[in-house]
C-alpha cells in the first residue's frame, strides 16, 4: 500500500492497536502452553497472582520493571533517531563496569548517597562508551548499525568474561564475580514506598533505583520533545534526507543519539549490581537489553508508554518464576516465548490489524455523518 | 607430536566447525542478496536443531529427522518473509522475535516431551549421521604427509558435510547462471526493475526466504544429527551471527563465504587448541580474545578499513508496487 493508513484517534492508535497486537502475543503463547498439555487459563492466574498477589511479589514486580524502563528507554532514544541499537544487552554489560568502580572504590569509606551518583556517572559513561564506537562507525564509516551493536554484545561478552576472571575477581576466589560490596555500595530499598499503599516489600529488592528510571523517563520526554537535540532526532528519524537539507548535522546527532541510548542501557546495571546482588557476577544482564526493543516497540517510543510496558515484562519475569514453580512443566523460559511473540506482533506485525480497524472506524465516521446528515434535514 | 600432525588435528576441527556456519551462512546468502535481512539465521538453526533431535529421537529415523529440521525451518522463514515481505514490517524487529520465539519454545517443548532438561534422548546409532570412510582410508594413514591428509582431513566426516561444501558452487551455480539466481539478484538491488520486468518481486523473495529455510534446516540438522547425538538447550551458541558475520566478511559472494566460514572456523578450532599454552613473543593470548575475534575482525571490515563490504542495495527495505 503506497498510501499510508488512514489516521485513527488517539486511543485507538496508542491504546487499542497495542492492545490487539498484545492480546494477539499472549493467545498465541496460550497455544504453546496447550501444546505443553496445561491449562493455559491455569497458567494466567498464576501469572497475575504470582506477579500482584502479594507486596513481595508486587516488590519483584517492580525491580525487574526499573531494569526494563533503562532499557527500553535506551532503545526508544536510538528509535526516534532512526537507529535500531540492539546491543543494548553488552551496553547494559559494560555499564556494570562503572557501577562496580565506583563500588569497589568508595563503599567502605563512603554512605550510599555519595557512591550513587559516582556509580550513575559509571554505569552511564561506560554504557556509552561501548555505544559510541558502533555510532560513529555508523556516522563515519557508514557501518550498519545493526549488524555492529550485534557484534559489539559478543565482544561485550568476551571482556566481561576476561575482567569477571582475571581483573576484578578477588584473590583466592574461584567464582567469576567481584566481591561482595560494603554498605556504601548497596542501594536503600523502597520499603516506604510501598507500605504506604499498606503492602510489605519482604525480601524483594525494590530499590531507590526505580525513582531514577522514572526520573530517566521524564528527562527523555523533555530531551525528545522539548529541546533543539531532540528535534533534530525526531527529524532524522522521520526523514534523513529532509535532515540533511535543514542542515542538521547527521553524523554528529547520530553519534549523540548513540551515546545516550547507550547510557540508558548502562543505567540499567545500578538495579541488579547494587540493588540486588551487591557485586558484579557474570551475565547479570540477562537478556534485559533485548527485553528493551519489546518494551520500546509497546510503549511506541513514548515514556509514557515504555512505563506500563516495562511493568508489563516486570509482570512477565516474576509472575513467570510463580508459574515455572506452580506448574513444573513449564519454566521461565516461557517468559522468552512471549517477548518473542510481543515483538513480532508489536514490532515486524504491527500493521497487520490495521486495515481491520481502520475499516471499522472509516464505518462508523460514515454512519455518523450520515447521523449527521439527516438530522439537519 | 609434531607440527604436521597438529595441523592436520587442527584443519580437521576446523571443518567440523565450519560446517553449520557454512550452511548458514549460505542461507543468508540467499535471502539477503533477495533483498530480505535475515537476523533470525540463529533461530532457524536452533528450531531446525530441536526438530531434528526431536523427530530423530521419536522415529529413530535420521532421515525423517531431517526432513522435519528442514520443515520447521522453511515453516520459521515464512514467518519472517510474512512479516517482512507481505506484511512489510521491520525485518530486523522480525528476525529478532524468531530468535526469541525458537529459543523459548526449544527449551519449553524439550522439557515437557523429554524432561531431560532441555535436551532430547540421545540418538542410537540409525538415528544420526554417521562418518564416511573413503575406501583405503586406514591403510593409507600411515604414508608420510599425503596419508593423513587423505584418511584424515578428506575422509572422515558425515554426509552433510560433504554436502555443505558442495553447496557452495551449487549455489554459485544458482545464483550466478541460473535465470531464477539473476533475478533474485536483481530483486536485492533494483526490485523497481524486476517488476516492470513483469516478474513479480513478492514470490521471487518468498522463494528466496525459502531456499534460505532449506539451508538453515541443514545447518540445524548437522548440529543435533551429527555433531553430537542429540539436541541440547542453545546449542547454537551464536553460531547463527558468526554465520551472519562470515557473510558480510564475505562481501555476500559464495565463495568468499566458504573461506569466510572456514577462517572463523579456524579460529574457534584454534582458540580451543591454544587454552593455556603461551604463544611466542606475544605470551599467552586470552581465550577470550580468540572467541571475539571474528567479532572485533567483522567490525573491522564493516568500518571499510580492510576493503568495503557493500550490502545489496535493496536490503531490508519493504518492496512497495508503485501505483
Amino acid at each position: 500500500m503506497s498510501t499510508p493508513y488512514a489516521k485513527l484517534p488517539g486511543w485507538v492508535e496508542y491504546g487499542l492497536v497495542p492492545l490487539i497486537n498484545l492480546a494477539v502475543a499472549f493467545i498465541v503463547a496460550g497455544l504453546v502452553v496447550l501444546l505443553v498439555g496445561e491449562n493455559p487459563f491455569e497458567a494466567a492466574y498464576h501469572l497475575i497472582n504470582g506477579a500482584f498477589g502479594r507486596g513481595e511479589y508486587i516488590g519483584f514486580t517492580l525491580y525487574y520493571a526499573t531494569t526494563f524502563i533503562f532499557t527500553g528507554l535506551s532503545v526508544a532514544v536510538a528509535f526516534h533517531c532512526g537507529l535500531f541499537n540492539i546491543g543494548g544487552e553488552g551496553q547494559a554489560y559494560v555499564g556494570g563496569i562503572g557501577v562496580a568502580l565506583a563500588c569497589l572504590w568508595l563503599d567502605q569509606t563512603m554512605p550510599w548517597y555519595v557512591v550513587f551518583p559516582i556509580a550513575i556517572i559509571g554505569s552511564a559513561f561506560f554504557g556509552a562508551l561501548w555505544a559510541f564506537l558502533p555510532g560513529w562507525l555508523q556516522a563515519k564509516r557508514g557501518s550498519h548499525i545493526v549488524i555492529t551493536t550485534i557484534m559489539f554484545n559478543f565482544i561485550a561478552s568476551s571482556l566481561m568474561v576476561y575482567l569477571l576472571t582475571r581483573v576484578l575477581k578477588p584473590l583466592g576466589s574461584m567464582a567469576p564475580q567481584t566481591r561482595t560490596f560494603a554498605e556504601g555500595g548497596q542501594l536503600p530499598k523502597l520499603d516506604w514506598l510501598l507500605s504506604i499503599f499498606g503492602l510489605n516489600i519482604g525480601t524483594a529488592p525494590f530499590n531507590i533505583s526505580f525513582l531514577l528510571a522514572l526520573a530517566a523517563a521524564f528527562a527523555v520526554w523533555v530531551l525528545i520533545w522539548r529541546t533543539k537535540l531532540g528535534y533534530e532526532m525526531r527529524t532524522m528519524g522521520h526523514s534523513p534526507s529532509a535532515a540533511r537539507y535543514a542542515g542538521i548535522r547527521e553524523s554528529r546527532i547520530t553519534v549523540i543519539a548513540m551515546m545516550i541510548s547507550g547510557g540508558l542501557a548502562g543505567m540499567m546495571a545500578l538495579n541488579p549490581i547494587m540493588g540486588e546482588q551487591f557485586r558484579m557476577q557474570l551475565d547479570f544482564v540477562q537478556g534485559a537489553g533485548f527485553v528493551g526493543i519489546a518494551v520500546a516497540l509497546m510503549g511506541r517510543s513514548h515514556p509514557g508508554g515504555i512505563i506500563p510496558a516495562a511493568i508489563l515484562f516486570g509482570v512477565l519475569y516474576q509472575g513467570g518464576a510463580e508459574i515455572a514453580f506452580e506448574m513444573p512443566s513449564i519454566s521461565r523460559d516461557m517468559i522468552v516465548i512471549i517477548q518473542g511473540l510481543v515483538i513480532l506482533f508489536a514490532g515486524a506485525l504491527e500493521n497487520m490489524f490495521r486495515p481491520a480497524i481502520t475499516r471499522v472506524f472509516a464505518m462508523r465516521g460514515q454512519r455518523a455523518a450520515a447521523v449527521v446528515q439527516t438530522k439537519g434535514a | 607430536m609434531d607440527f604436521f600432525h597438529v595441523l592436520v588435528v587442527l584443519l580437521e576441527s576446523t571443518i567440523r566447525v565450519s560446517v553449520p556456519l557454512v550452511f548458514a551462512a549460505l542461507a543468508g546468502l540467499f535471502t539477503e542478496r533477495a533483498g530480505v535481512f535475515d537476523i533470525g539465521l540463529e533461530g532457524k538453526m536452533l528450531g531446525a536443531a530441536f526438530a531434528a533431535g526431536a523427530v530423530a529421537a521419536v522415529t529413530q529415523s535420521v532421515w525423517i529427522g531431517l526432513i522435519a529440521a528442514i520443515l520447521i525451518s522453511v515453516l520459521l522463514s515464512l514467518v519472517h518473509g510474512y512479516a517482512s515481505i507481505t506484511q512489510r514490517g521491520n525485518q530486523i524487529v522480525s528476525g529478532v522475535a524468531i530468535n526469541f520465539i525458537v529459543a523459548g519454545s526449544t527449551v519449553i517443548l524439550g522439557e515437557a516431551w523429554f524432561r531431560q532438561g532441555g535436551r532430547t534422548p540421545a540418538l542410537a546409532e540409525g538415528a544420526r549421521f554417521q562418518i564416511i570412510n573413503f575406501p583405503g582410508a586406514d591403510a593409507i594413514r600411515e604414508v608420510p604427509i599425503l596419508g593423513p591428509i587423505y584418511a584424515d582431513l578428506l575422509s572422515g566426516h558425515f554426509l552433510l558435510t560433504y554436502l555443505a561444501f558442495a553447496m557452495v558452487p551449487v549455489s554459485w551455480w544458482i545464483l550466478y547462471r541460473t535465470r531464477f539466481g539473476l533475478r533474485l539478484r536483481a530483486v536485492g538491488e533494483n526490485p523497481g526493475a524486476v517488476d516492470t520486468a513483469g516478474i513479480s518481486v513478492i514470490w521471487l523473495r518468498y522463494r528466496a526466504v525459502i531456499c534460505c529455510g532449506i539451508l538453515c534446516g541443514f545447518a540445524g540438522a548437522y548440529l543435533s544429527l551429527a555433531m553430537t547425538a542429540g539436541f541440547v538447550k542453545g546449542m547454537t551458541a551464536g553460531k547463527g551471527y558468526i554465520a551472519l558475520a562470515a557473510l558480510i566478511f564475505a562481501k555476500w559472494r559464495p565463495k568468499n563465504v566458504m573461506l569466510a566460514c572456514l577462517l572463523f572456523g579456524f579460529l574457534d578450532a584454534l582458540a580451543i587448541r591454544l587454552q593455556g599454552t603461551p604463544l611466542p613473543l606475544v605470551g599467552q593470548v586470552p581465550v577470550q580474545l580468540m572467541q571475539a575475534l571474528p567479532y572485533i575482525l567483522t567490525v573491522i571490515l564493516l568500518a571499510g578499513f580492510i576493503g568495503k563490504a557493500i550490502p545489496p542495495k535493496a536490503g531490508g527495505v519493504p518492496y512497495v508496487k508503485e501505483r
